[in-house]
């Protein structure tokens, strides 16, 4: 069937509702481009399930460590995709999952550190089926 | 009323290994944006947290959004410094929880 994603009211997420959100998450302290890796297909075929693997390229100690990573889509009906919360227990900052998007567009995340540091990176992925409809 | 969640957790590690932790969990991630045949909005109805603790301390959790696909996979990472139990939780929108735990030998 059709992806028909019930737009609605048509409130699509756009890069800004994205990057209000980031603002929101880095506490207003402005991004470092770069330590995070973001593996995707160059092209999803199913827009229902694309998976998505990233990793952070920073220390995991007691005292400085990855705490949260936030996931955008900045193409969805909303840009939430998901947060994930580290501990120096967790070894890595690194997470996989698998996502819906709607559309062609930037899967953007930002990482934080107990230090203060905020990185943020993004990578553009293009559907060809988009998945909120089913 | 959810099924089992299915995961792989190593039966044995290293002292201060890393060890890789994959969950999935069968859920259908009805996101919200779908309508029925009547054109009425199927209401949204996720999993929208998973939180992972070793010997009672959190090592990851993961807040999730219907962007997250159906039957929703996570793998991420665990440093395991002495033998114990994982404890895996995913919470429905509508409150249920459902839990599973894995020994690991560490020496």
């Amino acid at each position: 069937a059709f992806s028909v994603f019930g737009l609605g009211t048509g409130a699509q997420a756009t890069p800004e509702t994205a990057a209000a959100e980031i603002a929101k998450f880095a506490g207003g302290k402005a991004p470092v481009a770069g330590k995070i890796t973001i593996e995707l297909p160059e092209i999803a075929e199913n827009g229902n399930t694309v998976p998505l693997a990233i990793s952070v390229d920073a220390p995991m100690t007691e005292d400085d460590y990855v705490t949260d990573v936030l996931v955008l889509a900045d193409g969805n009906p909303n840009p939430g995709v998901a947060t994930f919360h580290f501990t120096p227990l967790s070894g890595k900052a690194d997470a996989s999952t698998r996502i819906r998007l709607a559309t062609t567009q930037n899967i953007v995340v930002t990482a934080k550190t107990s230090k203060g540091a905020v990185y943020t990176a993004s990578k553009l992925v293009k559907v060809t089926i988009g998945g909120c409809g089913g | 009323m959810a099924d089992a969640p299915k995961i792989r957790v190593p039966k044995t590690a290293k002292k201060g290994e890393i060890v890789e932790i994959k969950t999935l969990m069968p859920h259908i991630m009805e996101s919200g944006q779908r309508k029925d045949k009547d054109g009425k909005t199927i209401p949204r109805k996720i999993i929208n947290k998973f939180v992972a603790e070793f010997n009672g301390k959190p090592v990851f959790s993961a807040d999730m959004d219907p962007a997250i696909a159906a039957n929703p996979y996570l793998q991420f990472n665990a440093k395991v410094n002495e033998s114990g139990t994982f404890k895996f939780s995913w919470t429905d929108d509508d409150g249920t929880v459902t839990t599973s735990e894995q020994k690991i030998e560490v020496a």
